[in-house]
This record gives structure tokens, C-alpha cells and sequence, in this order.
């Protein structure tokens, strides 16, 4: 048997808002995977230190509060300090299209906007975790 | 005909009517196999009079102005005057919020609604590393009073009712716009408006606490006791509904725990030796109004006549005052599509209408682009407009409760009520909200329905036009507003002005005082008034009340 899957699914920032994060958490557990969410408010230096610690696959940030250009990029780098730069990093949020591609620039994988059926998240993670 | 024979005759003609019903089944079944809402209330193909027999007019609907308040609070309710237009609003500074607050006062917005960004919510100021990328993005950013100051310059708070959406600092936002008032020379006892300051839902919902329950509990209770003596025509909190809903409840959920959170606070505020009778005449409510046109009417039916019984049965309130539920009411954001966003001002247009039915007391509609970013100002004046078409063309407004005697409202309002009731003995047997909380209750009933409603949504049980049906491709949406990075350092550098301008020991001095009475257990109130008035910022004066009451960690 396949090993499983591992996601971290987090929220960076001081946002509150985790009805997206917990339903993603929820799917991807449905579709197989191993599943951790961090619970809100968390620091990049926080979410990063769980990821390594449990040696995820991917990570899914999510965040609804506008403060997605200072903190995706802040984990993405920190995951690279800590050598640990093969980490599938993935978003989702309130995020203007226009961000999109400077966060790509930054090492975001793929960014979820509203509306996204949770299958496509799940079909992302499958076929991107080396 | 008698009462008995009126009825046997309803069901002989029911039973009639099946045999067609099932004819017609066998040659076109309906569109769906079920048809309940997401609080689980079965949508009946007909309602007729069966469904109200246990309904007694007098006992359960009454008169608009009358307990149990199921018609209204007011006695003339919109003939008198219509719901308040409120619309919540702040963005970027102190400067950039007035501008828009005051474009909102001349666009004909009645009462001023403040969303102040996140680290001012968890207190924290805009210089302190946890405040990093967040200041000035959902909302304004308060460190002093100086921004206060700024925030309402110009704008006369003897004559403008001001909401703020503030809970975990609530008193400390309070004692600066007290402060502000004072400068104005408009005295305490003159100013209206209400404080969110509704912390219990803050640990299962919204997520911007600071302190543990108890303290945060003794807080609001020093906050109920100051205004009654300081400030008579202030709402003291806002219990509210809409968060938990955003989070994914059902309607029921919704005013379940809603109702449950306002039980604890009266209990709490009781149990400090206040008179129900005193201060509940201060409480108000908010709820979400979402798609579901006709069980948003009879839920905010239902709210209005469960609180007005639990608080008679409960607490033994005397006054009319103590038993009535008055609420705000915004638009569901949650119900908002990124895709084709013009569709939202319709959906926004009949929430607000089932807000309006359902006898709301003040409204915020959402604007069109908030699935996005920001609203910007052609956006929100599109959602104020929408509340004015209500109000001055649709004629809704004048009649009272105009939707009373149907069916399925009455019907569906005795549902909700009793559905709802059975979720708040619930966590009565649980042992009250706080360990409902700690026991994960409500997160896990809000999640569960949360996720239900993504499903039914990917399988397009649940149609969303322009989301999993009638989709088309588009270009990315233009002019959204936009907060800029600039902001926060300019934000950064006022409060260092700030900072450098001050009378360092009278800040010292006031912070020592709040610390001592924040130990002693007397009421805080007076103590954060005199420390803001120094220029003491939010983020000094939280900083004590942490060092005293510690923070509260998610389990």
C-alpha cells in the first residue's frame, strides 16, 4: 500500500477565519490523506516548525484577511532555511488574481480562490507531492 | 360549519388532493427527493391550515410591541420610522475610514458601523511583530487615541449612533470614543451606538479573543455596570449570530447558540448582583440573513419570541424592555460569489428583504465585489441604495409583519423556536456555554453542517448560479480596492509620533493604576479611561490586562 499522504493545512496570521481551512482539512481526510490543522493564529516560525517536526508532504495556508503577500512567502522561505524547501506549499483565501503570480514567484505551488470545489484541491495534491 | 367539521372537511380535501398529487408524481417526479432546508426543516410541497392548529394568536404571535415581540419590537415598527442603514465599514487609517464614513453620511447612511483591523481586535499595536502584514487590512487601524481622534473628526457623536465591531478590547475602544466624545464636549449620557463585546462566540466563531472566558466574563459585566451609571443609551453588547452562521451553521444552530451566549451573559451579569430589569433593556443582537428566503423570515421571528420567553421563564424579567430582542442584521458574506459578482447584488437584495420581513431593527448590505476584496465606494453605494429601494419603493415597509398568517411562516417559526430550544437545553445539560465551548459542542456541530453544505454544493444538490451552474468564462474582476504596504509603515511612524509626544509618566502612572485594580478585582472602566486619555495605547493597555489575566490558548 501506498504511504499516505501528510498536509498541514494552517493559518498564518492574526485571521480568525477557518470555516475554509477546516472543510479542506475535512476532504482531504475523506479522500486518504493524514491531515493536521494547526488552529488559528499561527506564526510562519510556528507553522513551519509543525511541518518539519511531522515531516509533512504538503502544506495548505489559508488566509481571508488580505496579509497573504507578508505571510505565504515568509513560510515558503523559512521551509527552505530549514531545508525542507521540497514541501509542497499550496494557498487559498480572499486573493486578488493579480497576487497570484507574485506568490508563484515566491514558491506557492497553486493558489485556491472561492468557489473551488474541494475535488480540485484534492486532485493538486495528488499530482504535484513528489 | 364548526371548528371540528372545518377540519375534517381540510383533511378530506387533503386527502383529495394527494390522490392528484401522486398522479401527477408518476408522470413527473419533482425536482428533488428532499426538500428541507439545512436546519433540517422539511419544506412541505403545501402548507395549509393543519400546520398552525397548534399556533394560538394570542399566546404565540400577539401584537407588534407586545410579548412575545413574535411581530415586532415596536408598536408601528417601519411606519414610524425605518430599520437603521448601517453599513460596516473601515479600511487602511484613521484618515482614509473618516473620508469614507462621512461619504456614507451624505450618501443618506444613517448610523456608523466601525470594522477595525485585526491586530486592534486581538490588541495588539501596529508596530508589534504579530501585527505584520495584517494592519489596516479588514478594517481600521486603532493604537490611540490620537487615531480615534482622527476616525471621528468632524463628525458630531452627540448626533450619529456609532456600532463598533470590538470584542476582546471592547472597553478599552469604549473609554477612547468616550474620551473623543469629551474633547467634542458631548458629555457620556449622550452618546449612542453599541459594542460588539460578545467574547463566548469569539472562541467557537470568530477567533479574535485574548483572555481566558472568566475574566474576558468579568470584563463585559464591568463594561454592563459602568454604562448603566455612564452611559444610559449604549448598548452594551451585541450578541451575535452572524459569525457563527459565516462559520457555517444552520439557521437553527444559528439562533441556538446565539441565544445560548446571551443566556450566559444575563446569567453572569446577575450573578454580579445586577437587576435583570436594569441593564438586559441594553442588550442587542446581530444575525446573518441568508438565501433561504422563507426560513430567514421565521428565524428572526423565532429569535424574537424564544428570548422573550427565556428571559420572562428564566430570569423572571418584569420590564417589556428586558424581554425584547432587538438585532442588526447583515447580508450573509458567506453566500457571496467571486465569480460573475454582480449577481451578488440580487442575492443581496433579497437577503436584505427577508431581513426586512423578518423585522429587522438596523441592516448592512454587502457589496457586490466582498468575495474579492474590499468593497469600494461605488460597491457600497449600490448596497446602501439597495435597503433605500426597499425602503421607499417596495412598499414592504408599510405594513407591520406583513408575512404573519402564512403557513408556512407560522408553521416554520414554532419549528425553529422549538428546534433551537432543544439545542440550548442541550448545552444547559452540557453545563453551560464555556463548556460546551471546552468541549468542543458547537465547533463540531458548525463544522458538520459546514461541510454538509461544501458537499451538497460539489455534488450541485445545492445550486450556486455562476459556482456549479450557469458558469461562464471571465476576465479577472478590475478596480478593486486595494490597501497599500505603505500604510502599515506610515501607520508605524504616527504611532512613534505619538509615542514621542506624550507625557511618559502619566502613561506610566495610569498603566501602574490599571494593573492594581485589574488585581483587585474592582471595575476597570474608570481606570482604562483615565490610562487612553494619556495616550496610552491599545497595545500597552491589553499588554497589562494579559500580564494579569493571562491568554487563552484554542484546545
Amino acid at each position: 500500500m501506498d504511504k499516505k499522504i501528510k498536509v498541514l493545512i494552517a493559518k498564518p496570521g492574526l485571521d480568525g477565519h477557518d470555516r475554509g481551512a477546516k472543510v479542506v482539512s475535512r476532504a482531504l481526510r475523506d479522500a486518504g490523506m493524514e491531515v493536521i490543522y494547526t488552529g488559528i493564529r499561527q506564526t510562519p516560525e510556528q507553522i513551519v516548525a509543525t511541518a518539519v517536526q511531522e515531516d509533512v508532504d504538503s502544506i495548505g495556508l489559508s488566509c481571508l484577511s488580505g496579509a497573504h503577500n507578508k505571510l505565504f512567502p515568509k513560510v515558503v522561505n523559512l521551509l527552505q532555511e530549514k531545508g525542507a524547501g521540497d514541501v509542497l506549499v499550496f494557498g487559498g483565501g480572499i486573493i486578488p488574481d493579480e497576487d497570484i503570480p507574485g506568490l508563484k514567484d515566491a514558491g506557492v505551488s497553486e493558489i485556491f480562490l472561492p468557489g473551488t470545489s474541494t475535488e480540485d484541491t484534492i486532485e493538486f495534491i495528488k499530482n504535484n507531492v513528489k | 360549519m364548526s371548528c371540528t367539521d372545518k377540519k375534517a372537511r381540510l383533511a378530506e380535501r387533503q386527502g383529495q388532493w394527494q390522490g392528484m398529487v401522486d398522479k401527477a408524481l408518476s408522470r413527473f417526479p419533482e425536482r428533488k427527493e428532499d426538500f428541507s432546508t439545512t436546519s433540517g426543516i422539511e419544506m412541505k410541497r403545501l402548507f395549509t391550515p393543519a400546520d398552525v392548529d397548534a399556533v394560538d394568536y394570542n399566546e404565540d404571535v400577539g401584537f407588534p410591541g407586545e410579548f412575545p415581540f413574535t411581530r415586532g419590537v415596536q408598536p408601528t415598527m417601519y411606519r414610524a420610522r425605518f430599520w437603521t442603514m448601517r453599513q460596516y465599514a473601515g479600511f487602511g487609517s484613521a484618515k482614509q475610514t473618516n473620508e469614507r464614513y462621512r461619504y456614507l453620511l451624505e450618501q443618506g447612511q444613517t448610523g456608523l458601523s466601525v470594522a477595525f483591523d485585526l491586530p486592534t481586535q486581538i490588541g495588539y499595536d501596529s508596530d508589534m511583530e504579530l501585527a505584520d502584514g495584517e494592519v489596516g487590512k479588514v478594517g481600521v487601524a486603532i493604537d490611540s487615541l490620537a487615531d480615534m481622534e482622527i476616525l471621528f473628526d468632524q463628525i458630531a457623536l452627540d448626533k450619529v449612533s456609532t456600532s463598533m465591531t470590538i470584542n476582546a478590547p471592547a472597553a478599552v475602544l469604549l473609554a477612547m470614543y468616550i474620551a473623543v466624545a469629551e474633547k467634542q464636549g458631548v458629555s457620556s449620557d449622550k452618546l449612542r451606538g453599541t459594542i460588539q463585546n460578545d467574547v463566548l462566540k469569539e472562541y467557537f466563531a470568530r477567533g479574535t479573543y485574548i483572555f481566558p472566558p472568566q475574566p474576558s466574563m468579568k470584563i463585559i459585566t464591568d463594561i454592563f455596570s459602568y454604562c448603566k451609571d455612564n452611559l444610559p443609551n449604549w448598548n452594551t453588547i451585541s450578541i451575535s449570530g452572524y459569525h457563527i452562521r459565516e462559520a457555517g451553521s444552520s439557521a437553527v444552530q444559528e439562533v441556538a447558540f446565539t441565544l445560548a451566549d446571551g443566556l450566559a451573559y444575563v446569567d453572569a451579569a446577575i450573578k454580579t448582583g445586577l437587576d435583570v430589569d436594569v441593564f438586559a433593556k441594553r442588550l442587542s443582537f446581530f444575525f446573518n440573513v441568508h438565501n433561504n428566503f422563507l426560513e430567514e423570515v421565521a428565524k428572526f421571528r423565532a429569535a424574537r419570541r424564544l428570548w422573550a420567553r427565556l428571559m420572562k421563564e428564566r430570569f423572571g424579567a418584569k420590564k417589556a424592555s428586558s424581554m425584547m430582542m432587538r438585532f442588526h442584521t447583515q447580508t450573509a458574506g458567506c453566500s457571496l460569489t467571486a465569480q460573475q459578482p454582480d449577481n451578488n447584488v440580487v442575492r443581496v437584495t433579497m437577503q436584505a428583504l427577508a431581513a426586512v420581513l423578518g423585522g429587522t431593527n438596523s441592516l448592512h448590505t454587502n457589496s457586490r465585489d466582498e468575495a474579492l476584496c474590499l468593497p469600494t465606494e461605488a460597491s457600497v453605494q449600490i448596497a446602501l441604495r439597495t435597503q433605500q429601494i426597499i425602503a421607499h419603493e417596495s412598499g414592504v415597509a408599510d405594513t407591520i409583519d406583513p408575512l404573519a398568517g402564512s403557513y408556512l411562516v407560522e408553521s416554520m417559526t414554532s419549528e425553529i423556536e422549538a428546534k433551537a430550544l432543544e439545542y440550548i437545553n442541550k448545552i444547559d445539560d452540557l453545563g453551560g456555554v464555556v463548556k460546551a465551548i471546552e468541549a468542543g459542542f458547537m465547533q463540531q456541530e458548525i463544522g458538520d453542517s459546514a461541510y454538509a453544505y461544501q458537499k451538497s454544493i460539489e455534488t450541485a444538490d445545492q445550486v450556486i448560479v455562476g459556482v456549479n451552474k450557469f458558469t461562464i468564462e471571465e476576465a479577472p474582476p478590475e478596480n478593486l480596492l486595494r490597501i497599500k504596504q505603505e500604510m502599515e509603515i506610515e501607520q508605524r511612524k504616527s504611532l512613534a509620533a505619538v509615542k514621542a509626544g506624550r507625557d511618559a509618566a502619566a502613561v506610566e502612572n495610569s498603566l501602574k493604576a490599571l494593573k492594581q485594580v485589574a488585581e483587585s478585582g474592582d471595575n476597570l472602566l474608570p481606570s482604562i479611561v483615565t490610562a487612553v486619555k494619556t495616550y496610552a495605547t491599545l497595545g500597552e493597555v491589553c499588554g497589562v490586562l494579559r500580564e494579569v489575566f493571562g491568554e487563552y490558548v484554542e484546545g
